[in-house]
């Protein structure tokens, strides 16, 4: 046997740091298409009218979705627990074949359903439900990816030194579980080729619920998707990378605790936010208001949390881009962890439901919360996993600055479009006749679409400089020594 | 009693509830704190020195004796 110190083995966590990055700006690129199609209509047959169908809006939008949701965001959830898993319980993969084997696996059969997801979106095969596009066959796989994920979730923690588990592990497996339960429920499906002796496609299927009772399902699923997807885990991420890169320990960890728990108890029951003024019961519409609103707390006391974290150090954010990420990130959760409760209460609903705002909302969440977030994370994770140093600051800089101005326009021209369109779709004379056809507001709109466009095309370009930033770190980044990695990530001019 | 009632008191209780757990959570934490029984703080450090050969916080193989 060699003799050689034990290691953390970043094996796994470099195979999904690879698919955030190309899953990231696949699922990005289509974004920007979208946008550029909703401005510009022509751009739904720019590949000649052949080839529309695999090019127009309504098939690619639920591979946008599918992409940063599943791809981006998923691959850097996964990138980060096989790299802060084993940190923060001082174990090293390497310790165990078995869950070395898992890892792979996890990460093998995921590529598989990446693919198969793509292949079908773009054929058009879907469920019809938002965010649960995925047929039963691709359903049974992603199951199987989940439940690997589990054994090696649980397997790592089984064989730690450390005995107390960090306030990121805690938010790592509620994620796993969170989603595990949604997952399951939402999904719940009839194959109607198999049930019907034989009619139709073999990969087609029916949900198990109907009506209003498919309708609070799917939204108490797709809230928690956005709970335990884009918000949980990314909680997980800046509770370890933030304290991390900044060498301060979180500023309460009492606090984190706390809001923990909050954020459990709270979030499950706010879904019904997304289903004001339909068919579902009155008091569940409340229930959903009550609960958005009170959503505020638990996630400022995260937030607030890692602000207060840099107390005294406030000098860093200048310092260091990798900083400025993870500040913009805990202040863009803030900002929409706001104004999804001012969203959720009914009389803004009735203006905001079905306008542009939502997705303003969206997207300040997810590109200035989840996707920064990620980003540094990464960026924090290669120089440790590469040996190398991240390989420009300058680069790093630019691409932080013309991300931030990416995602302004895109927030500010939603909210104004939004608005616009709430206002016009309302406004009546005095006999009570519309004031406006619904084409009256795709021309009002058109100068917004294309600001969130240029904005959306900004945040891209801002994507390809991290891709080639870290691909140069992995390549070309000057070596450092261990005694350089313990707190501020080392950075090439 | 019909359902709807029902429902409405069982939500207002469980909410109720709830709250008393979540305050009664702070309360734990603070006082395992003051009684020295448990300083939470300290696991902060658990993200700082997460060397493979840094010294655990807690080490798993201490049994579970009162602090
Ligand atoms: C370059 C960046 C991006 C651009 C240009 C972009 C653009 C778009 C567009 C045009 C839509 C359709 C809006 C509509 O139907 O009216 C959309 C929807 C959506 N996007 Fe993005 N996107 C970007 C990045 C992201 C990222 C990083 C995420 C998540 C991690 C994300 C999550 C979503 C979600 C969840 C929806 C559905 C919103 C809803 O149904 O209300 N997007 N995006």
């Amino acid at each position: 046997m060699e003799n050689r110190p034990l290691e953390y083995d970043y094996t796994v966590a470099k195979m999904f740091m690879l698919t955030t990055v190309l899953l990231g700006i696949v699922g990005m690129l289509v974004g920007v298409i979208l946008a550029w199609e909703m401005a510009f209509p022509a751009v739904n047959t720019i590949a000649g009218s052949g080839l529309a169908e695999y090019t127009n809006f309504s098939r690619l939008r639920p591979l946008h979705t599918d992409a940063v949701i599943f791809g981006f965001t998923f691959s850097g959830i996964w990138a980060t627990w096989y790299y802060v898993g084993q940190r923060v319980l001082k174990v090293s993969m390497a310790e165990s074949k078995f869950l070395m084997f898992l890892g792979k696996l996890h990460f093998g059969l995921y590529l598989l359903v990446v693919v198969s997801v793509v292949v079908s979106l773009l054929l058009g095969i879907t469920t019809s439900k938002e965010y649960a596009e995925f047929e039963w066959p691709i359903d049974i796989a992603v199951v199987v990816v989940w439940v690997i994920w589990g054994m090696s979730i649980f397997g790592l923690i089984g064989i730690r030194r450390e005995k107390s588990l960090y306030i990121s592990i805690w938010y790592y497996i509620a994620t796993f579980l969170g989603i595990a339960m949604l997952y399951l429920f939402n999904n719940m499906e009839i194959p109607t080729y198999f049930a019907s002796g034989g009619i139709g496609a073999w990969y087609h299927s029916v949900s198990m619920y109907s009506g209003t009772n498919d309708a609070l399902v799917q939204w108490w699923y797709g809230h928690n998707a956005v709970a335990f997807g884009f918000t949980v885990p990314i909680v997980a991420m800046i509770y370890y990378f933030l304290p991390k890169e900044s060498g301060q320990a979180v500023y309460s960890y009492k606090l984190s605790l706390l809001a923990f728990w909050g954020l459990m108890f709270v979030y499950l029951w706010a879904g019904g936010h997304h289903l004001l003024f339909s068919t579902v019961p009155d008091w569940m519409q409340t229930m959903g208001s009550v609960f958005s609103v009170v959503l505020i707390l638990p996630s400022w006391g995260s937030a607030i949390n890692m602000l207060l974290t840099m107390k005294g150090e406030w000098q860093q954010v200048a310092a260091s881009p990798l900083i400025k990420f993870m500040i913009l990130a805990s202040t863009f959760y803030m900002f929409s962890t706001l104004e999804g409760p001012i969203q959720a209460i009914k009389s803004v609903n009735a203006l905001a439901h079905f306008t542009d705002w939502i997705v303003g909302h969206v997207h300040d969440g997810v590109l200035g919360w989840v996707a920064f977030m990620i980003m540094a994370a990464l960026f924090h994770m290669a120089p440790r996993v590469f040996k190398r140093e991240i390989y420009s600051k300058s680069l790093m800089n630019t691409q932080f600055w013309i991300q931030t101005l990416g995602v302004v326009l895109y927030f500010t021209s939603m909210w104004i479009a939004g608005i616009t369109q709430g206002m016009m779709w309302r406004a009546h004379d005095e006999f009570g006749n519309l004031a406006y056809s619904f084409i009256d507001t795709v021309a009002v709109l058109h100068p917004y679409f294309t600001i969130r466009a240029v904005g959306g095309t900004l945040y891209l370009l801002g994507m390809f400089l991290f891709a080639y930033n870290m691909y140069k770190t992995m390549t070309s980044g000057r070596r450092v020594e261990e005694s350089e990695l313990q707190s501020a990530s080392p950075m090439g001019a | 009693m019909d359902i709807s009632t029902f429902q409405a008191y069982a939500y207002f209780f469980f909410t109720a509830f709830m709250v008393v757990v979540l305050y009664s959570y702070i309360y734990h934490l603070y006082s395992s704190q003051w009684k020295g029984k448990r300083d939470y703080e300290k696991y902060g450090d658990l993200a700082l020195h997460d060397e493979i050969d840094d010294h655990p916080i807690e080490k798993i193989s201490e049994n579970d004796e009162k602090k």
